[in-house]
């Protein structure tokens, strides 16, 4: 396995170990923190790793697929944006808070 | 066979990147996704978020898919990170989390192993024994693409790299992309049904 190929190049393994560190971390912020706000950014972070990777292989394959699919990721992402954050909306209007041990019942 | 694929999507492919330019974005990249989970304020929080989010878009420049740069720029960045702030600001909740006075002291180091443990499972995959499948999305044999090492000096112009995405976007995903109107008219009826003011819960505790 041949990390560095010459001065001028990167190797597409580099940007998969690094949407492999993004997706972690906010694997991570998502299991860390209770801020339901903040969970979602760290759920964002790792939909962007992931799209990190699919451009990475639409480029190493040159199929124009891979790109295809980040638009499909993004406007998942839009509609999950705009319905967890009217759930958290929700939940803070009933409880004045919106961090996840708010929401350890499942009844309103 | 496999030994070739191997070889060809594991050595061969290199973009050229200034290694430079690379770690450099990489690492404000990752510094800026520690920085939305460590931020006590959710405010800095999302301003992390969108410098990590501009950093992929620089990366995505890099390999040369400027369109979805830009997309990302406008949707991620802009759009979706201001939906966040403007929910932080409405329903003020950007005080400091009270991470002192948390009760449940395994969540942290729980956390923190199962991220660790998600990254040794990511990297052994990245520089495994891994391959690609024996076909790309459009059906093409793996094997019958003249590329791999020919797209580092391809010399592409702008309209090269946009015509491709527009193609397969359109008639080969033509039917989920539709789809995914669906589910944005879906989104916006629940959102708007979830966050309506609604009057009823008052009315049914009083008969209640």
């Amino acid at each position: 396995m041949n990390l560095a190929i010459s001065a001028t190049t990167i190797g597409a393994q580099h940007y998969f170990i690094l949407g492999a560190i993004l997706f972690t971390i906010g694997a991570t912020g998502l299991l860390l923190r209770r801020n339901a706000i903040v969970m979602f950014m760290c759920v964002e972070l790792m939909l962007n790793a992931v799209n990190l990777t699919f451009v990475t292989f639409a480029k190493a394959l040159n199929d124009s697929a891979g790109q295809a699919a980040v638009f499909f990721t993004l406007i998942v992402a839009a509609a999950e944006v705009a319905v967890g954050l009217a759930i958290i909306v929700a939940i803070f209007r009933r409880r004045q808070g919106a961090t996840a041990d708010d929401i350890d019942l499942m009844k309103g | 066979m496999n030994a070739l694929l191997l070889a060809a999507t594991k050595d061969v492919v290199a973009f050229h990147v200034n290694p430079v330019l690379f770690y450099a974005l990489a690492a404000i990249a990752i510094a800026g996704a520690t920085g939305v989970v460590i931020s006590r304020n959710p405010v800095h929080s999302a301003l992390f978020l969108v410098m990590t989010m501009i950093i992929i878009a620089v990366f995505f420049l890099t390999l040369s898919a400027p369109m979805v740069a830009i997309v990302q720029v406008i949707v991620y960045a802009s759009a979706i990170v201001v939906l966040f702030l403007f929910v932080i600001m409405l329903l003020g909740i950007d005080r400091h989390e009270m991470l002192a006075t948390d009760d449940r002291k395994y969540q942290r180091p729980a956390g923190a192993a199962l991220g660790l443990l998600t990254l040794g499972g990511l990297i052994a995959t990245v520089i495994g024994n891994w391959q690609l499948g024996p076909q790309t999305s459009s059906g093409r044999a793996l094997s019958a693409i003249p590329t791999l090492d020919g797209v580092a000096s391809t010399t592409a112009g702008e309209t090269d790299q946009i015509r491709p995405l527009a193609r397969t976007l359109f008639t080969q995903f033509a039917w989920q992309f539709q789809v995914t109107a669906v589910l944005l008219v879906i989104a916006v009826v629940g959102a708007v049904v979830l966050a309506r003011r609604s009057t009823r819960p008052a009315r049914t505790e009083v008969s209640a």
